[in-house]
């Protein structure tokens, strides 16, 4: 039997392998990945939330599914510009390693 | 309306000049003249009618504690000054008209001196202290303008800062004497506050004070010891401002006012006592540095000095019809004397030194003749003017105060020495120098003026001719004792300067203290070190290192190390900023959940 802990262990699991790819890998494209693999760790989690909250009627709570959805949208659409930026800023640089990206830097 | 057109009469010149000519010279000297021979023949007209009155207007009203009108007062007091300023004024100014010819500034020139008629004029017929105030200043601001008429020179720029801080210095004590008059009395308007005087009365030492406070405007303005010093460096201004305003006119302002609160003044014996022995003061100490000096027009200025010192011993000898009687003389041949300088001083191309000088009296004719009246008048050769207003004075002192008298004649006889050695060195004897011997003498339309003058010098001391102007001081039983000293005195001087110079070629005697003007200078300005340059050197150690440096400095300074100090965490490494994020994050959590 599945439970909801083992849904989460994984998520988290997840969550954690994206973190640390946004935190130790240099290539932009690759820590664009990473977020991606984050949120869907969240989405993951808040299915099996879904899931395990069953209502009188029977039925799962919908609430969190609905709400999947939307940051499958969001997620889209921060990809579509995160990578618009990085195809602007190749064009400029010459590069997406975040070491040469310092311009901001005092 | 005829007071105020005489009155405005220079100020609308003054305007017209400022705004319209001031490029167009000669037509700026016309308008000035016209406006001064206006005001002169309105005060003629002010003066023959008997009961005169001009229209007054509120200028200053808060409730009924401080009420300034804009009036004028109209007694035979300021009715004679009236004709007296703006007749030695209009003869000035064309004057002027020789002196001035080549002048780079003189439409700036003239527009000053329309502007000090006005403010001379306005001190006259001023009919309270607050009117009074302001046109004393302005005044006091017009002389500094033609002080420093030729501002390029350094030593004109440096004479007319001193006269203006330096009367300044005595204005700051008029103006506290003003306030307690009229906190006392509540008024400013000298017929209201002669009518209140009795609340005052039985507070003798108020009264004392605030006497001798206004008249510490007189010691500036007429340059009482310890103020006399702006006077003699004064002369750096051209010679017929000299005349004017140094000599005859701005200098009496101090003497006129007074007279004019003379009620005042009378009522506390102490402050006559302190206003006489200014005045004695300053008349010996001029005249003894006046033997020492080589510049023609300091001479005269010492002598101006010296006489004012007469005056003032007048006031404070509680006489004002001696001070107004010897103001009234003073002014006709010290002008004269002045303008008569003035002429030699051109006709010499800017030579002052008497040294330089010499033989004179063949060349410069007029000159002479006039300058030899003026300066009779000025050591008070009997039957000039000056010997009659001297000895009224004289003879006051010898009846109210002895030791004042002494002084007194010794000034006469000091007077006599330094005059006749300027007349046998400057216009007798023969030219020291290339340019006296060359000398030819001066335009008709400067003269003119000193002919004029040495006539009033001449006349202006007979009780046929003054009697129509003043109220002259009575005759005295010892009337008969006194001018025979006086006289005594005249000619011990001039004998003992004839003796002397005769056929000299510089001057025989050094006498250091004299030199250097009994140090007077010198004490200033280690007085200013000490003190003012002191104080402000510890505000400029405030201001730089405590309001500066620890206080902007500090806030500033602060604010831009805390942000250097901030700036060192952006180190710029997105991954860096990722690292601490997710450690807030679980710190945040671990709170949450464990705390």
């Amino acid at each position: 039997m599945v439970t909801l802990g083992d849904y989460l262990i994984v998520s988290g699991i997840l969550f954690a392998i994206g973190f640390a790819g946004v935190m130790v890998r240099r290539n932009l494209i690759i820590i664009l990945m990473s977020l991606e693999l984050m949120l869907n760790a969240a989405n993951l989690s808040l299915v099996a939330f879904s899931r395990f909250q069953v209502q009188q009627s029977g039925l799962p709570d919908y609430n969190a599914q609905v709400f999947v959805f939307f940051i499958i949208t969001v997620a889209a659409a921060e990809v579509a510009v995160g990578l618009a930026i990085l195809v602007a800023l190749y064009r400029a640089r010459q590069t997406t390693d975040v070491k040469d990206i310092t311009t901001l830097k005092f | 309306m005829l007071p105020w057109y005489v009155l405005l009469l220079p100020l609308g010149s003054a305007i017209a000049i400022t705004f319209f000519t001031l490029r167009f010279k000669a037509l700026s000297s016309f308008i000035s003249i016209a406006a001064v021979l206006g005001s002169f023949v309105g005060s003629w007209l002010v003066f023959m009618q008997s009961n005169i009155s001009a229209p007054e207007f509120t200028w200053i009203e808060i409730g009924a504690v401080f009420n300034v009108p804009f009036g004028c007062v109209l007694d035979n007091l300021s009715k004679t000054m009236l004709v007296l300023v703006s007749g030695i004024g209009a003869l000035i100014h064309i004057y002027s008209l020789g002196y001035m010819r080549d002048d780079e500034g003189k439409s700036r020139y003239f527009a000053a001196l329309s502007l000090f008629m006005f403010a001379m004029l306005g001190i006259v017929l001023s009919n309270n202290f607050v009117m009074l105030f302001i046109f004393w200043e302005l005044v006091g601001f017009t002389s500094y303008v033609l002080i420093g008429h030729w501002f390029e020179r350094d030593a004109a720029a440096d004479a007319a800062k001193k006269a203006f801080i330096t009367t300044r210095i005595g204005d700051f004590g008029f103006m506290v004497g003003i306030l307690m008059v009229w906190a006392s009395t509540g008024s400013v308007v000298f017929t209201e506050i002669a009518s209140r005087l009795s609340i005052v009365a039985n507070h003798p030492a108020f009264l004392t004070i605030a006497a001798l406070l206004i008249f510490c405007g007189a010691v500036g303005k007429s340059a009482q010891f310890p103020l006399h010093v702006w006077l003699p460096d004064a002369m750096e201004g051209p010679t017929p401002v000299s005349a004017l305003i140094h000599a005859a006119t701005m200098v009496a302002a101090g003497v006129y006012m007074l007279v004019r609160v003379g009620f005042i003044i009378q009522v506390s014996q102490t402050a006559l006592l302190v206003i006489a022995w200014i005045g004695t003061i300053t008349a010996v100490l001029a005249a003894l540095i006046a033997t020492q000096q080589s510049d023609i027009k300091r001479i005269l200025a010492y002598s101006t000095l010296s006489q004012l010192g007469y005056m003032i011993m007048a006031v404070g000898l509680a006489s004002n019809e001696a001070a107004m009687f010897h103001l009234f003389t003073h002014a006709f041949f010290k002008a004269l004397l002045f303008l008569a300088a003035g002429s030699v001083i051109v006709m010499l191309h800017h030579e002052q030194d008497i040294w330089k000088m010499g033989g004179l009296s063949r060349n410069l004719p007029v000159t002479f003749l006039t300058f030899t009246a003026g300066a009779l008048a000025l050591i008070g050769c009997p039957p000039f003017s000056g010997f009659f207003s001297k000895d009224a004075i004289l003879a006051l002192a010898y009846e109210r105060n002895t030791p004042i008298f002494v002084l007194g004649l010794l000034t006469a006889f000091l007077t006599a020495f330094y005059v006749v050695r300027l007349l046998v060195v400057a216009f007798l004897g023969k030219p020291r120098s290339e340019i006296a011997r060359q000398s030819k003498e001066s335009p008709m339309v400067m003269t003119g003026p000193l002919i004029v003058l040495a006539f009033l010098a001449t006349l202006g001391g007979f009780a046929f001719f003054a009697r129509n102007f003043l109220a002259l001081p009575m005759e005295k039983n010892s009337a008969l004792f006194v001018p025979l000293l006086a006289i005594i005195a005249l000619t011990l001087g001039s004998g003992l300067a004839i003796a002397v110079y005769r056929n000299r070629a510089s001057e025989p005697f050094d006498i250091k203290i004299l030199r250097r003007l009994f140090y007077v200078n010198e004490f200033y300005s280690w007085l200013i070190n000490s003190t003012q340059e002191r104080l402000s050197r510890i505000s400029a150690f405030f201001d730089r290192w405590i309001i500066d440096t620890a206080g902007v400095g500090g806030a500033s300074g602060g604010t831009w190390g805390a942000g250097a100090l901030l700036r060192l965490i952006q180190v710029g490494n997105l991954q860096a900023y990722l690292f601490l994020f997710g450690l807030g994050i679980v710190a945040l959590v671990y709170f949450a959940i464990f705390h």
